[in-house]
């Protein structure tokens, strides 16, 4: 076809497309002239005038159904049949307007619960930072301890060893979480930063919109330089956008820092959850981290790291280099590497933010969305089924004109792709709307903002696009198939095959509503065990006392105390606590149990006791002060708390949990005993009992203490057990905190049992969404319940009508009805029962103390279940009962 | 019954070459098309309206023709068909391939008749 030729024909094409009455009108024009033509040669032959138009007339055939077969053939392409397809459509939904609703409305809501799901999957776990370059190739980069699964930290001097050996890595930098007190004027507030390596800004491909990044010599040296990059957010908020910010001096942690650059607007920082505000180098790490100057020291693993492939390499492949990497330092460092590994971790599995805390229950979403997006399936096919049988006539009649069995299925598939695409963009619209949903689910923390939005991207367009094709699929094509029952004499005697014909799809619409049943029971199951798993959790004993006790911070390291100085506050402000109405006894630790700190960890060598050489044990430690167990209620098996004797110049000692006591020392008495820790020698002056440390879901796991005189921090936590209100002992810390020095601020005051309510949030989360989703899938389930029992009642009036007639009295119609509903119920809930039997077990890693198989969540997803099926086939039952008999038989 | 089914058969699969044919040399409107068909086979092929004109928007659709609208004096606007370049290519295909049919065709009834 020449370029001409083809040009006209796409002409004709587009004109057929939008000038479809010219077309339409072209043929008549034709007809006409072919029919006048004819007529004029009859007349030719001599025929009188009304013959000769009778004759032409005659020889043309039926008008209409030339006209309908020329415009069939005139048609040029598929779109145009779409197009006239949509406008049927759209106009059959408007006819229907409480079928179009009720439609859309569970269309909405299954695609709305995964377009929410795919959005916060894509905003939270692959997709995670804003404005970060190629964020397909960036992997977490954290440390391993051999017998031990899980992460760790990694020491600078190692990473500084990855990020120039790794020939598959395009960058490694660091970015590790850390906070400060920040003093504006009068007001002074904590908030979030990050302490990141020289190369951040110019790894993630974001560039400050005001000032510049960090240079490569400012990650060295210790607090030798003292530059702050601050967030958009904070520029805007606390310096109101000042374009001249900088080169001004801020204090951070009380330590002046030039502010050399603002992030641009929307850049959160790269930690999964929070929204970061500050970016300060690695050099000035001490200022902002317990235990000192650390960056040249192997044995402090505090860095929590990123690494960017490059192009074409796989995770697997730059983790065999980096192992490689990680065995050669352990070579050359026995002493403080051995049995230390590296992992790269996929981003969103990445072990030190929020993405691997949320993970576990995202998964799970996947799996509860598309269970919620089968049952709404399940119920517009139900309408579309209804609907289907009240417009046989109109298809029959379609088929008589011409139509082809093909083109009515495309015309029902277009009218379901109508609802399809308006649900899927209503789903957007939810996933939009509740694209911050998760950050509410989780509880507040005082200075830092939460930041996990949902990311509608092309990425989770395009799967939407998906599900909106699926859906029209599965939906659609029920009702479509009911065409090929379609029988041109049907249009003759509608009435009487309508029951008849109604038999085959009332066991369709059976079947799905056992279906919905079951995919409901099985939410129902799930919600019920996660919510008894928090609830074990909840009420599972810490280890240590949740009431009456509150924390606190007092953030000297903030108010620039040196560890002397520090020391003399430390005690002066104990004794006044003490001294305060109501406590009955307070100390301070370097971190609280549940806390998001992380502990210090250390090798250490015990004495008696042979280590294999490639079983180097490795123990998380706390610092504690006096009084610390008899505070937070940890019970001492053995020995003795620590004292204020047990200080700077006292000889080391040390008190270890009932689990390390019997793992190193089988039994025996450890008091008295030695253990080598970080370099010197400790004598055991106690044992306590075992306590949850980081997580209220971990086995018990070997932990000591040492005095924190003897490893001191500056910035620690203050515990108080008090018989008071925490307002007032606020009220009062405060006060005490303020006589002895107005400069020093208290953190956020907890007790202990928030403490433990914040560390079960993802918990939390969980048992939310899938209980809100659980109970839309139990409601979509009992409207198509309703819809089947109450169509069965509608269709059986005459059969209702007759049994009533014959002696029947409304409680048997009532029992009758609701009997159908309830078998319907009990074989989806069996159907439920089996799949939930193997579907439970994806929960294993949100549960707690509770069996997938447990019994209670069973037996209470089986007693919600017959309720809800219950109720909903009350109303139908209560119809059938009010059947006029002889209303119904002379009908 | 039988005869009639083939004669249709006959006239579906040779109507194209047929419409083609008569639009060679010069350009024609429908009527005139279905009319010189009628005539030139002595009445035997002869094609309902509602087969014609379906037929000739499809071949036009196809690209083996173009239409265009005449307008006379004292005369109702008429339709004009006449072949494309590559409705020119078809139709000498189409012809090449309808001779072999009928020779093929001839050779095996002329067989039968020997």
């Amino acid at each position: 076809m020449s370029f001409a030729e083809w040009f006209s024909s796409l002409r004709v094409r587009t004109r057929a497309l939008f000038h479809r009455e010219r077309a339409g009108q072209e043929i008549d024009d034709e007809l006409r002239d072919h029919l006048e033509q004819q007529i004029a040669e009859n007349l030719a032959a001599g025929m009188p005038a009304e013959e000769a138009r009778t004759q032409a007339l005659r020889a043309l055939g039926g008008i209409t159904q030339i006209r309908e077969q020329c415009v069939e053939a005139k048609r040029f392409n598929a779109a145009e049949d779409f197009v006239e397809d949509l406008r049927y459509g759209l106009r059959q939904l408007r006819r229907n307007p409480g079928f179009s609703a009720l439609a859309l409305l569970c269309l909405i809501l299954g695609i709305g619960a995964n377009a929410a799901v795919f959005s916060w999957l894509e905003g939270v776990l692959f997709r995670p930072y804003p404005m970060v370059a190629h964020q397909e190739r960036l992997v977490a980069l954290a440390g391993t301890s051999r017998g031990e699964s899980g992460a760790t930290e990694i020491a600078w001097p190692d990473l500084l060893v990855v990020r120039e050996s790794c020939t598959q890595c395009e960058a490694v930098f660091v970015s590790k979480i850390t906070s400060s007190t920040l003093n504006i004027g009068a007001r002074a507030e904590v908030t979030v930063g990050s302490i990141v390596s020289a190369n951040y800004f110019e790894a993630i491909g974001v560039r400050p919109a005001l000032g510049r990044g960090f240079e490569p010599s400012e990650e060295i040296g210790s607090n030798g330089h003292p530059v702050v990059v601050i967030s958009n957010q904070l520029w805007r908020r606390r310096f109101h956008g000042d374009p001249n910010i900088v080169g001004k001096v801020q204090r951070l942690n009380n330590v002046p820092h030039t502010i050399i650059g603002v992030a641009p607007a929307g850049f959160y920082g790269t930690f999964v959850g929070w929204a970061m505000q500050f970016w300060v180098p690695a050099s000035m790490e001490e200022t902002f981290e317990s235990g000192g100057y650390k960056l040249e020291d192997r044995g402090a693993r505090w860095v929590e790291a990123y690494a960017r492939l490059k192009p074409g390499v796989t995770r697997a492949q730059a983790q065999e280099e980096v192992s490689a990497i990680a065995v050669r330092l352990e070579r050359e460092y026995p002493a403080t590497n051995r049995g230390r590994g590296m992992r790269l971790w996929p981003l969103w599995a990445t072990p030190f933010n929020n993405a691997g805390t949320l993970l576990p229950t995202l998964e799970i979403m996947i799996v509860v969305v598309a269970f919620v997006l089968l049952i709404a399936c399940a119920n517009v096919a139900n309408l579309l089924l209804v609907r289907s049988f009240g417009r046989r006539q109109e298809m029959t009649v379609r088929l008589a004109l011409g139509a082809s069995r093909v083109r009515l299925l495309k015309q029902l598939l277009t009218e379901t792709l109508i609802l399809a695409a308006l649900g899927t963009g209503g789903g957007l619209l939810v996933a939009w709307l509740s694209r911050h949903a998760l950050v509410l689910l989780l509880p507040a923390r005082s200075g830092v903002s939460m930041y996990l939005p949902g990311e509608i991207d092309w990425r989770v367009m395009m799967l939407n696009a998906g599900i909106c094709l699926a859906v029209t699929l599965m939906v659609g094509l029920v009702p479509a198939l009911q065409t090929r029952e379609l029988q041109l004499a049907d249009a003759l005697r509608s009435e009487a095959s309508a029951v008849v014909g109604a038999r085959g799809r009332a066991w369709m619409r059976s079947g799905m509503i056992v279906f919905q049943v079951a995919l409901s029971f099985i939410l129902l199951v799930g919600a019920a065990l996660l919510m008894e798993s928090l609830e074990k959790i909840r009420t599972t004993s810490p280890g240590f006392s949740t009431t009456s006790v509150v924390q606190t911070g007092v953030s000297l390291v903030a108010a620039g105390y040196d560890a002397p100085r520090a020391r003399d506050f430390q005690d002066e402000l104990m004794d006044r606590v003490r001294a305060m109405p109501g406590v009955e006894s307070a100390a301070y630790a370097r971190l609280s149990p549940l806390g998001n700190g992380s502990y210090s960890s250390t090798p250490i060598a015990v004495d008696g006791y042979d280590v294999p050489l490639e079983d180097q044990p490795t123990v998380e430690y706390n610092q504690v002060g006096p009084d610390y167990f008899a505070t937070l209620g940890i019970g001492l098996l053995t020995g003795r708390e620590f004292t204020r004797n047990d200080n700077e110049n006292a000889p080391l000692v040390a008190i270890v949990n009932r689990t390390m006591a019997v793992r190193f020392w089988r039994g025996e008495d450890p008091i008295g005993r030695r253990v080598k820790i970080k370099g010197g020698w400790a004598r055991m002056v106690g044992v306590a009992a075992d306590a949850k440390y980081e997580s209220m879901r971990e086995d018990p796991k070997p932990f000591f203490y040492v005095p924190l005189r003897q490893d001191f921090a500056r910035g620690p936590v203050l515990y108080v057990r008090t018989t008071q209100p925490v307002r007032a002992v606020a009220e009062a810390l405060v006060s005490q905190v303020h006589a002895l020095d107005a400069n020093v601020a208290l953190y956020e005051l907890l007790t202990l049992q928030e403490q433990v309510n914040r560390s079960t949030s993802p918990q939390l989360v969980a048992v939310t969404l899938v209980s809100l989703l659980g109970g839309l899938a139990v409601i979509l389930a009992a409207v198509g319940l309703y819809g089947v029992i109450s169509y069965s009642v509608a269709q059986s009036r005459r059969e209702l009508g007759l049994r009533m007639a014959l002696g029947a009295d409304g409680p048997r119609l009532l029992r009758m009805v609701i009997g159908r509903g309830l078998r319907l119920t009990g074989a989806g809930i069996l159907l439920g029962a089996a799949a939930g039997f193997v579907l439970t077990r994806m929960l294993g890693k949100l549960l707690f103390n509770v069996s997938p198989h447990d019994p209670v969540a069973f037996g209470s997803a089986l007693a919600a279940m017959t309720i809800i099926a219950i109720a909903a086939c009350l109303l139908p039952a209560w119809r059938a009962t009010r059947i006029n008999p002889t209303q119904v038989l002379r009908s | 019954m039988r005869v009639k089914l083939f004669d249709r058969e006959l006239k579906k699969g040779s109507a194209e070459l047929l419409i083609l044919s008569l639009i060679e040399h010069r350009p024609r409107h429908g009527y005139e098309i279905s009319k010189l068909i009628e005539q030139r086979s002595d009445g035997v092929l002869k094609f309902n309206v509602a087969s014609f004109y379906p037929l000739l928007y499809r071949l036009e659709k196809r690209g083996f023709i173009s239409g265009r609208w005449v307008e006379k004096a004292g005369q109702r606007r008429r339709r004009y068909y006449q072949l494309t370049a590559q409705g020119r290519t078809v139709l000498k295909e189409q012809r090449s391939s309808w001779a072999d049919f009928v020779n093929a065709i001839n050779r095996i009834t002329g067989e039968e008749h020997a």
